[in-house]
């Protein structure tokens, strides 16, 4: 009995989470422009949209270029700023790794209005840049980075490196051949969570963007606003698409993972 | 010789740290300067003063909290158990039935609030006639996976044996519940606590997805923005940035020196 409760109320969560986008899914796939509504024919029309109407495209591959620059930035930054903090003194260590914590606690809007306020009202960057929009975005993402960095440095096994000194590697090789290699995991993972940190956003965007530039958060916010329904349409696209990438890519990441815990067990 | 070598691997965080210093720290202090002078520039307290004193204001910082703690408590309520049951069941591959639960961390915000709101038009018909209603539920659509992983990860490292030591010792289900499980489990609560108070109040994206008409802190900063009042968009911003401080000093009583969570899962 008390199992049954538990399960149902397992489902009843998983139903909440995941009726409104399976309802949006199914409905993506129809003739329908009102969710509720009637549902007419099957099409892939929606979908075709997507990628045919100039503007959606452009929007979405905006999105993920801007998140693919600034997620490499932010990860050399991180990972170059991780391991010099960590070989650093007490002090430095702890002005660092609080000033980090800054961005991670604060609410994103606030990031984001300061940034708009230093950069476009005092320093008067033009928005029109890319300038304060690709910071924006750096300042969100970097502290996650390296927070996903730091755990793999306490790890690590110092002797390697005075090892390869003392083998005659310099300093310099020693960092990029041996400490490198050992964060690459922590680096990896940064990276990812940098990507999707920067699709994600909308407050930071929205004080720091160019005005003809959208990312698809500020773009579905307006077309919530708007009453194009050919673009809200396609929209229940997009978001379907999205959950299925999200799936996908959550499955493989973890069947890797679980195969490398696998065969480093087999190995021990 | 090796001090040298010190010096060249310290150097690498150069970057990083003038990267912090100038943005970073520098809005913040920009953000201070700006709450407290008016628009020519010279020092005020006006700006403080109007924002404690007008009824509108401060409205809707008391609304923006009441949202916020209503919506943390409703999670609260649904994922202390679901991540109870989730942590403390036999199921081989448990971690995958988490990852069902936390997916939607991954799905753009926006894409997900659209997909309630058609649902909840359809439940609703009217949607902007239950304003605080519906700011709560957007609130726990958005913010739930936040709550469940940070608890799920405390109950996880709930130590069997304490358990067990409570019901030989004769305390029975509830209490050893109540005195040993809950207080064992508080980092997690306040670590899902944290990140979901702090965003459930200024998350104003939410309230305007679903036609709302109601305010909280996020849509002031937003609406000063629109109106380039930099000086009040300023002071909203250090009172809530003053909120986020008091909420991580007493946070970081309670803290399992566990960073973010979405690091921890990744």
């Amino acid at each position: 009995m008390k199992k049954y409760l538990k399960v149902i109320w397992l489902a009843v969560v998983l139903l909440f989470i995941y009726i409104p986008i399976l309802v949006l899914a199914v409905y993506s796939l129809t003739e329908a422009t009102v969710v509720g509504g009637a549902m007419g024919g099957f099409s892939f029309e929606n979908y075709i949209n997507l990628f045919k109407n100039e503007e959606l495209r452009n929007m979405i591959f905006g999105t993920i270029l801007l998140a693919l620059v600034c997620a490499c930035i932010s990860t050399v930054l991180a990972a170059f700023g991780a391991i010099g903090t960590y070989y650093s003194r007490k002090l430095t260590k702890t002005l660092i790794n609080t000033a980090n914590q800054i961005p991670v606690v604060n609410a994103d809007i606030v990031t984001g209005f300061s940034l708009c306020i230093l950069m476009i009202v005092m320093l008067r960057v033009s928005k029109d840049t890319y300038i304060p929009l690709g910071i924006g975005h750096i300042v969100l993402t970097t502290p996650f980075v390296y927070l996903s960095i730091l755990p793999k440095l306490k790890q690590m096994d110092n002797s390697l490196y005075e090892a390869a000194l003392d083998l005659g590697a310099t300093p310099a090789q020693a960092l990029f051949k041996v400490v490198l290699p050992q964060l690459i995991p922590g680096i990896l993972s940064g990276f990812m969570l940098a990507v999707t940190l920067s699709l994600d956003d909308y407050f930071i965007t929205t004080y720091t963007k160019p005005s003809t530039f959208d990312t698809i958060s500020t773009y579905v916010v307006n077309a919530t606003k708007g009453s194009q329904t050919e673009v809200k349409t396609a929209l229940w696209a997009l978001s379907t698409l999205i959950f299925l990438i999200v799936i996908v890519v959550v499955v493989v990441m973890n069947v890797t993972s679980s195969k490398k815990k696998e065969a480093k067990r087999e190995k021990i | 010789m090796m001090k040298g070598l010190c010096f060249n691997r310290k150097h690498l965080c150069i970057p990083y740290a003038a990267f912090l210093i100038l943005f970073v720290i520098a809005p913040l202090i920009v953000i201070f300067y700006y709450a407290f002078t008016n628009g020519q520039g010279n020092f005020t307290f006006d700006n403080f003063v109007n924002f404690f004193t007008n009824t509108n204001t401060i409205g809707t910082l008391l609304y923006g909290f009441a949202v916020a703690i209503v919506t943390t408590l409703v999670c609260l309520i649904i994922a202390y158990p679901t991540a109870y049951i989730l942590a403390r069941s036999k199921f081989k591959k448990k971690y995958v039935l988490l990852l069902l639960f936390i997916l939607p961390m991954w799905i753009n915000f926006t894409l997900r609030i659209t997909a309630l709101k058609e649902i909840l038009s359809v439940l609703e018909g009217n949607i902007s006639a239950y304003p605080f209603l519906n700011s709560v539920i957007g609130m726990t659509y958005d913010f739930l996976p936040f709550m469940i992983l940070p608890l799920y990860t405390s109950l996880l490292k709930l130590d069997n044996s304490l358990l067990e030591a409570a019901s030989d010792l004769g305390a029975n289900k509830f209490t050893v519940f109540l005195r040993v499980t809950l207080p064992l489990s508080v980092p997690g609560i306040v670590s899902g606590v944290t990140m979901v108070l702090l965003p459930s109040m200024t998350n104003y994206v939410v309230l305007d997805m679903l036609y709302n008409s109601t305010f909280i802190p996020g849509s002031l900063i937003f609406s000063y923005f629109s109106a380039y009042d930099w000086n009040n968009g300023s002071l909203i911003s250090l009172v809530l940035l003053i909120i986020v401080f008091i909420v991580t000093l007493v946070t970081n009583r309670f803290s399992d020196n566990e960073k973010d969570k979405r690091v921890a899962i990744l």
